[in-house]
């Protein structure tokens, strides 16, 4: 079986923080939050992804305590946390904007929240020091947080989160605020600190990206509910719905109707495009399926491929296609090509490009063959 | 006119110059130079100058091959002699820092929740701090002579809840049931009548801040006190800062107020002023007068540029 936990439950992991059904609802029609149920383990960082509107800053602020839940509960190692005040919760947050405080010096900013904790002097100072250490800004601790560039600001950030060694550590698009090149080291700079310290961590970010390198498990969230959770690999290679092989990297995904149904392997028919694919699913011949393929899972060629597996099948054979090169896009390490079918349909194919020249490569208009495994195919249901 | 583009014509480099930018911000400073700066330094002049008569003499004379520069310096050496105004230069800073206080008192929690109401209510609650400017500033000052004398139902109900008691144990008015020409009268007119200029630039500045920042101390464990003085009164300073000096700076110079609703015993500096030029006739003194108080004016002002540039400074 190739399918994962259905959409909303989680692994089988001893929870740590649970959210137990949690609602919100703001009025006026749309409800952020719908019936939400996350089990996160200890020392675990996960990761809620969704584009904007999708509930999962909603989710985040009612963990660390600026929003109410509607209901549902909040469990902190087995203790509801929902009525405490934000002040009064041992989460920290790492705001998208930093949030720094413009008149504190960067020590003054990370002493801030060991202040207010009545902790004494000198261990205020050599707690300071060694958050200002752990992210590299021992020289900085005079500076005022204007003078810094965006990344160091991100970094007082974590260290000022960090600083009252939170349980849970909360960050808000953690790496929105840079740029492309800085958020790719920032990335595995900030994963290693997280787990340096082995704090929990809930993390929201927009980007899959951010997501699958930086977390252990990913909850994928659309409309206030959660479509899916696992780990990246398992979110991107066997999704579980329809929204979720669209919303996590590029997929084909092609229509079709369930034909045979074997333990070992089953077969859907999409009209121009017959699918062997390589494991059972639970259906009925004659249900309407969908099939996703990613494009780097199909190949392209000159010549006609084997027709898959040696079945028999009418019309062009399982798993392979003839199109044009319709249109290219050259990436550098890759090249995504549209593939235009006989009947019409664009199948996008990623291909790495592992030599520097070649003298057959494919361009605009060329005829090619679009050829894919039995291993390659997900068969969604939903 | 046409002269004059003409000979702008003939000289591209001041046309140039005068064109664009230079011409619009040339022209506030011509017009203190103007209306500010030339009159300061007649006033300088005359507080220096020896009278003869009913004219003054002038200060720098010719005659003779001999170039003289006459400057009497009587006037200021006076000023620091008689206690007067001494006396009254330290009353007239002395009202204007209460009143002062007295608004940011007042102002601050005002324009804390009038930035913090609704976005959709604040346009009106702008409108209705403004509102007392429609009427005649004069017109408002001279209401509250009505509302404090004996009769009056502002002061009716201070004696009904015995406020007049504790006055009169303060020192601020003469005596049971009489509020008028006392402190008390002075700085309530004040008060009254400067809060406005404490709460606009305080609630420009309140409204502007990031309150993210609030929910980060929360978050840092900073209870919603200790989050206030911690980081909405320090990020504030700014507005603190202007707000002060827009009051305490026209409150040290002020006339109309004191003399609408003050007594014998809050003489003012504006009131020495008046005396000397209607009353004695005596320009040179009141000139003095006027160039010390200007003076005095400035040293907060100068403060009041450095701290704003600082918080750009900050800001940038």
């Amino acid at each position: 079986m190739a399918i994962a936990a259905s959409p909303t439950k989680g692994s089988e992991v001893p929870a740590f923080l649970t959210i137990e059904d949690v609602v919100k609802d703001f009025g006026g029609g749309a409800v952020a939050v719908n019936h939400v149920s996350i089990d996160i383990a200890q020392g675990e960082v996960f990761a809620l992804l969704g584009s904007s509107g999708c509930g999962k800053t909603t989710l985040l602020r009612m963990l660390a305590g600026f929003e109410t839940p509607t209901s549902g509960r909040i469990l902190l190692a087995g203790k509801d946390i929902a009525d405490l005040a934000p002040y009064e919760r041992p989460f920290n947050m790492m705001f998208q904007s930093y949030a720094l405080f413009p008149h504190l010096t960067v020590w003054d900013n990370i002493a801030f929240g060991l202040r207010r904790d009545g902790m004494d002097k000198g261990k205020i100072a050599e707690r300071v020091e060694s958050m200002l250490k752990l992210v590299q800004l021992s020289k900085f601790g005079k500076r005022k947080p204007h003078q810094l560039s965006g990344g160091q600001q991100q970094r007082v950030a974590l260290a000022r989160c960090l600083a009252k060694r939170p349980q849970v550590l909360l960050l808000d698009e953690p790496l929105g605020a840079l740029d492309k090149k800085l958020r790719e080291e920032t990335q595995i700079e900030l994963v290693n600190i997280i787990e340096d310290v082995g704090v929990t961590c809930v993390m929201v970010t927009h980007d899959q990206e951010e997501a699958m390198t930086m977390a252990s498990r990913i909850a994928v969230m659309s409309e206030g509910r959660v479509m899916q959770i696992g780990a990246p690999s398992d979110v991107y290679e066997t999704p579980a719905t329809r929204f979720v092989a669209d919303f996590i990297g590029n997929v084909n995904l092609m229509d079709g109707t369930l034909v045979a149904d074997e333990p070992d392997h089953c077969i859907v028919d999409c009209g121009d495009i017959q699918h062997f694919v390589g494991h059972g699913i639970t259906g009925t011949a004659g249900m309407k399926v969908s099939v996703a393929v990613r494009p780097e899972k199909i190949h392209l060629s000159r010549h006609p491929p084997a027709s898959e597996a040696g079945h028999e099948s009418h019309g062009t054979g399982f798993n392979r296609a003839k199109g044009v090169v319709k249109n290219l896009a050259y990436f550098g390490s890759f090249t995504v090509y549209h593939v235009e079918l006989e009947g019409g349909r664009l199948l996008k194919v990623s291909q790495n490009n592992t030599q520097r020249y070649r003298n057959d490569d494919l361009t605009w208009g060329d005829e090619t063959w679009a050829h894919w495994s039995r291993q390659s195919q997900v068969v969604l249901t939903q | 006119m046409s002269g004059l583009a003409e000979w702008l014509e003939r000289n591209p480099a001041v046309g140039r110059w005068v064109r664009g930018r230079n011409a619009v911000i040339g022209m506030p400073y011509v017009w203190l130079l103007v209306f500010f700066m030339l009159p300061f330094l007649i006033v300088l002049k005359i507080s220096v100058s020896e009278v003869e008569g009913v004219r003054f003499k002038d200060v720098l004379t010719f005659s003779d091959n001999l170039l003289q520069l006459t400057i009497k310096l009587g006037n200021y050496v006076f000023i620091t002699q008689d206690d007067l105004y001494f006396k009254t230069y330290l009353s007239s800073v002395k009202y204007a820092a209460v009143t002062t206080v007295l608004c940011l008192a007042i102002g601050y929690p005002f324009a804390y929740f009038m930035a913090r109401a609704k976005a959709a209510v604040q346009p009106t609650l702008l409108m209705l701090v403004m509102l007392p400017f429609w009427t005649s500033f004069l017109l408002r000052v001279y209401a509250w002579k009505g509302l404090l004398s004996e009769g009056g139902w502002v002061a009716g109900l201070l004696n009904t809840f015995g406020v007049d008691q504790l006055l009169l144990a303060a020192g601020l008015i003469p005596a049971l049931g009489k509020y008028m020409n006392s402190p008390f009268s002075l700085v309530l007119g004040m008060t009254y009548t400067y809060l406005p200029f404490m709460i606009l630039p305080l609630y420009g500045n309140l409204a502007k801040m990031d309150l993210r920042l609030l929910e980060a101390a929360a978050d840092l464990g900073a209870t919603p006190f200790t989050a206030f003085w911690k980081i909405t009164v320090p990020m504030s300073r700014a507005g603190i800062i202007a707000g002060s000096m827009l009051v305490f700076i026209p409150c040290i110079g002020e006339f109309v107020i004191p003399e609408l609703l003050g007594g014998p015993q809050t003489l003012m500096i504006g009131r020495v002023l008046w005396d000397e030029f209607f009353s004695n006739n005596d320009w040179p003194m009141a000139s003095t007068v006027a160039v010390v108080m200007i003076l005095l004016i400035i040293v907060p002002l100068v403060v009041f540029n450095h701290y704003q540039a600082r918080a750009q400074e900050s800001r940038s």
